[in-house]
């Protein structure tokens, strides 16, 4: 069986590694106790995130009046931290699906964690939606089941429940298309497990798998169909969650551009957070043979992509704000009214962040050092942060009454359940990093002998010899 | 003479494959292969047959996009039709483009979930189900054949000269 691969192509796989190695490599974190940086990591992000949970309980108590909401703008910093987290979550899904379809084998050293980081995102998400209802405990209105009403059903023209469907089967799926994937490794890490506690907790988890070739076929044909259907849902949802703003009436969020735009903003974002993470897990845990400086700098090449295609999308904006003469349009998040008006900060921190910044990828040096990389996807993440804001607060700032003309500044409460959904998402990261097969090792031994580095340096001298 | 179960262990995919296909030639059954990890070609060497599971995704996804359907027409024009924003649903079709995302996810929802349910159920996996690997090494980086023969000396032989690692024989019914 042939295993070539052009010799033109890096190794995806550094070293000298056997498939033993491999199965080392991605055990050992779950094997050994955590390092004194993970708990550190660990406390942090617990600490921020119970501050989250009091704020959201001073919220649930008190009620809305907590929030720095007004009569003009209702809805502001909650739906910013939904689309920002929402959006985040997009590229996991576009690493594990659309590359599958495309067969760039490097998604299999990141997609295990993308995946991770998007379902971990999603439930930061669902949280804000939750919590301003006002009346969490009644939250399951939001589904269509049979009650007392009258039969009083819910409203299947709004675009909100449109996003309680999207968001929810986007949860779902990526759940079940992770945990597929799962299987086999968690499988690996029960066979080695010595401790009879953790036998059985990975023994319940790998469901009795045993790498038959008839289940490898079928288990093949799943991940394919799998990513077939998460491919649509991926952009799906996003184009749901502009939807959000696109059909309604607001002058700067009635916009066609708003779906295409808002998935490419989200795979912008959400790649800048893979690269965020693994650039220190690769460090931390020492993956840096599967994780390498190639996959760092191709990740970055899909934030190039995708941060050439919002600023296009700004600039579209920004002439047809000038270019209409209306004057409501003066007022929108991109125009020349926002660029000097009482939001001028937030107009060009997403300028900058978003646009200039990222910029600075074009430079092969740059997009190919990790500390720039981390640096730069931290950027790239405020900035994203600030195109929601900018969306949402500085449209409905301006409302058309002079009368109605207001500002939003969010209240502590508001910043602290912000800051503990970060510090939520953080907290599970870290236990998944701890306990979960972080590298799909099953598919990565699939490329060992073609993308391997020594095995690719074996082919080529080979190859070689026989030429003389 | 009884049947037994002989298993041989292989340290590498390609000496796997290329005993599956001496033993093809040689005309002797393979009942089963345990590998670490997807190989490619090794249901073809074995003769198996595609499997079905996309096509039962197919007909799951038209379920979910029928449910949506009726669901909608129930809820929204027929049991209890309101007039929302000057916007009446009279006729499910007049009201039909506010149910495409509902009809898109749901047709993912059900093939996505229906499909991997059935792939854990033919496979016979459950949460706590007993390992299926009689090795636990085949989970790590060795290469497993089962092979089910009266004949044990003969496929012993034949493991041993495709290269394999170690020829183990099991008795199918348990020794009393």
């Amino acid at each position: 069986m042939s295993h070539y691969e052009s010799p033109t192509r890096q190794p995806l796989v550094r070293g000298h590694k056997t498939y033993h190695d491999i199965t080392v490599d991605i055990a050992y974190p779950i094997e050994h106790p955590s390092g004194k940086l993970w708990w550190l990591a660990f406390s942090l992000a617990m600490a921020t995130f119970l501050y989250g949970v009091g704020c959201i309980a001073y919220t649930i108590g008190t009620g809305i009046g907590t929030w720095g909401l007004n009569r003009s703008i209702g809805w502001a910093w909650d739906i910013t931290n939904f689309v920002w987290w929402v959006g985040i979550g997009h590229a996991g899904t576009l690493i594990s699906a659309v590359l599958l379809l495309f067969r760039q084998k490097w998604r299999m050293a990141v997609n295990r964690s993308a995946e991770a980081m998007t379902i971990f995102a999603v439930v930061q998400a669902a949280i804000f939606p939750v919590i301003h209802m006002g009346r969490p405990w009644v939250g399951y209105w939001v589904f269509p089941i049979p009650n007392q009403f009258g039969s009083f059903w819910i409203n299947f023209n709004s675009p909100l429940l449109w996003d309680v469907f999207a968001i929810s089967t986007y949860f779902s799926v990526s759940v079940v298309f992770w945990y597929m994937g799962l299987l086999p490794d968690f499988a690996m890490i029960r066979d080695r497990a010595k401790k009879p506690f953790s036998k059985k907790i990975y023994s319940f988890l790998s469901m009795g798998w045993g790498g038959k070739a008839k289940h490898w076929q079928r288990h093949e044909e799943l991940e394919l169909v799998l990513a077939g259907l998460a491919t649509p849902l991926v952009f799906s949802v996003h184009t749901i969650v502009s939807f959000d703003f696109a059909t309604s009436i607001v002058k700067g969020w009635h916009s066609t551009v708003y779906p295409p735009y808002f998935v490419a903003g989200a795979i912008f974002s959400g790649f800048a957070m893979v690269q965020t993470l693994l650039s220190v897990m690769r460090k931390v845990m020492h993956m840096e043979d599967y994780i390498t400086r190639d996959h760092i700098e191709v990740m970055n090449k899909v934030i190039i992509v995708t941060g050439g295609m919002v600023a296009v999308a700004y600039a579209t904006e920004f002439w047809v704000g000038w270019y209409s003469g209306s004057r409501y349009e003066d007022f929108t998040y991109f125009s020349p009214g926002a660029a000097v008006g009482p939001y001028w900060w937030a107009f060009w921190a997403l300028i900058l962040c978003n646009v200039l910044i990222p910029g600075l990828l074009w430079i092969r040096k740059i997009r190919r050092s990790f500390f720039w990389t981390f640096i730069i996807s931290i950027v790239v993440n405020v900035g994203m942060w600030f195109e929601r804001f900018d969306i949402i607060v500085v449209n409905l700032s301006r409302d058309y009454l002079p009368g109605g003309w207001t500002m939003f500044m969010p209240t502590v409460i508001d910043v602290g359940i912000f800051i503990g959904t970060n510090g939520f998402f953080f907290v599970l990261f870290l236990l998944y990093a701890r306990t979960f097969p972080v590298i799909s090792q099953a598919s990565l031994k699939s490329i060992l002998k073609s993308s391997g580095e020594s095995y690719k340096k074996h082919h080529t001298e080979e190859e070689h010899q026989n030429e003389h | 003479m009884s049947t037994k179960t002989i298993y041989g262990l292989y340290a590498d995919d390609d000496e796997l494959l290329e005993a599956i296909h001496t033993f093809n030639k040689e005309g002797i059954a393979i009942k089963e292969v345990y590998t670490p990890f997807p190989l490619h070609g090794l249901d073809t060497a074995l003769g198996l047959k595609k499997t079905r599971i996309s096509d039962a995704a197919f007909f799951y996804g038209i379920y979910g996009l029928t449910l949506a359907s009726l669901m909608t027409w129930y809820m929204m024009n027929h049991d209890w039709p309101q007039d929302i924003g000057g916007k009446p649903s009279f006729t499910w079709f007049e009201n039909l483009p506010a149910f495409i995302p509902i009809m898109f996810e749901l047709t993912i929802f059900c093939a996505a979930h229906l499909m991997s349910l059935t792939f854990l159920a033919v496979s016979k996996m459950y949460p706590g189900a007993k390992a299926q690997n009689p090795d636990p090494r085949t989970t790590d980086d060795k290469f497993l054949v089962e092979i089910e023969s009266a004949d044990v000396e003969m496929i012993k032989d034949a493991f041993i000269k495709t290269g394999a690692e170690e020829v183990t024989v099991r008795d199918l019914t348990p020794v009393k």
